[in-house]
């Protein structure tokens, strides 16, 4: 519904109730606007998939950074300047010509922050969450991504304990390009595991 | 804040970072109080579990939106009738 100046729209319950709590506790002290500002403005602006994928770039070509990523993921991500809520307790896993990885959150919507940013819709859906697992090859191939049989998919199951980024496979035919050539074929959905490069 | 222009959303990946900007407002909220609070992450987390769990078929951010009214609740820094009263009920028109 669009408001304008004159007829202002109504608001939704839930989006009445979330502007009441954030009224009582910037009126309380607890909080200040400004700083909710800031904090969606930094989701808009600097979180997002663009920062995995540096990450995943510096990893195809960068050997030894790649053994700091995946024996500690947390810190070779924060090397690149990437850290911050949700980004704590990062594994990553690795994808190889025999092992398919794929990231899910079974219980409500553990999602690495500083390298993807905010969760997508289908990311946070009651379907996706359970078939990851119970199905995640069928689920996959919904999804556009068929695995091959002889490809075993193993499934993380994020909690505030580790939170998964995928290292995918860098694609064939890409030896020439670039560092940051590269992280410009990254994407978001190969980093959760559910595309292949 | 009116007008939600699709146009002036964030997108990222081709995808809505926020599909309205209570969700935004939302989130953000909860990330400020357990900063604020020192309290750590989970402290919202499995209050945000359980409303899915209640209820897992309403949309994600209307449980988030319960979660986050059940912790400032729990935590005293408010009241279910303190928070009927400060409920708006229109846009502020801009």
């Amino acid at each position: 519904m669009i408001a304008d100046h004159h007829h202002p729209a109504d608001l939704a319950p839930v989006e009445a109730r979330v502007a009441a709590i954030e009224s009582v506790l910037v009126e309380k002290g607890v909080i200040d606007t400004e700083m909710l500002d800031q904090i969606v403005q930094n989701f808009e602006d600097n979180l997002g998939p663009m920062n995995g994928a540096k990450v995943v770039a510096r990893a195809w070509t960068d050997s030894a950074y790649k053994e700091r990523l995946l024996s500690d993921g947390t810190a070779a991500i924060a090397e690149l300047g990437f850290h911050g809520p949700q980004g704590e307790y990062m594994v990553v896993v690795e994808s190889t010509p025999v092992v398919h990885n794929l990231v899910v959150c079974t219980l409500c919507s553990c999602y690495p922050w500083p390298t993807l940013g905010i969760p997508p819709k289908w990311y946070k859906a009651p379907a996706y969450r359970s078939r990851a697992i119970r199905e995640p090859r069928k689920l996959l191939a919904e999804m556009g991504t068929v695995i091959p049989d002889d490809v075993e998919i193993r499934v993380w199951d994020s909690s505030a304990e580790a939170r998964y980024l995928v290292l995918p496979m860098r694609p064939e035919g890409t030896a020439e390009l670039s560092e940051e050539q590269l992280a410009g074929i990254i994407t978001r959905d190969s980093m959760i595991g559910v595309a292949r490069l | 804040m009116s007008g939600l222009d699709d146009e002036s959303l964030p997108r990222d990946n081709g995808e809505l970072v926020f599909e309205a900007l209570w969700e935004a407002r939302a989130l953000a909220i909860a990330v400020a109080l357990v900063d604020k609070l020192g309290l750590p992450w989970d402290a919202f987390r499995h209050r945000l579990m359980d409303e899915i769990a209640t209820d897992p078929q309403r949309p994600y951010y209307e449980s988030w939106s319960a979660a986050l009214e059940s912790m400032v609740i729990d935590l005293k820094l408010t009241t279910p009738a303190a928070l009927d009263k400060a409920a708006p009920t229109e846009r502020t028109p801009l």
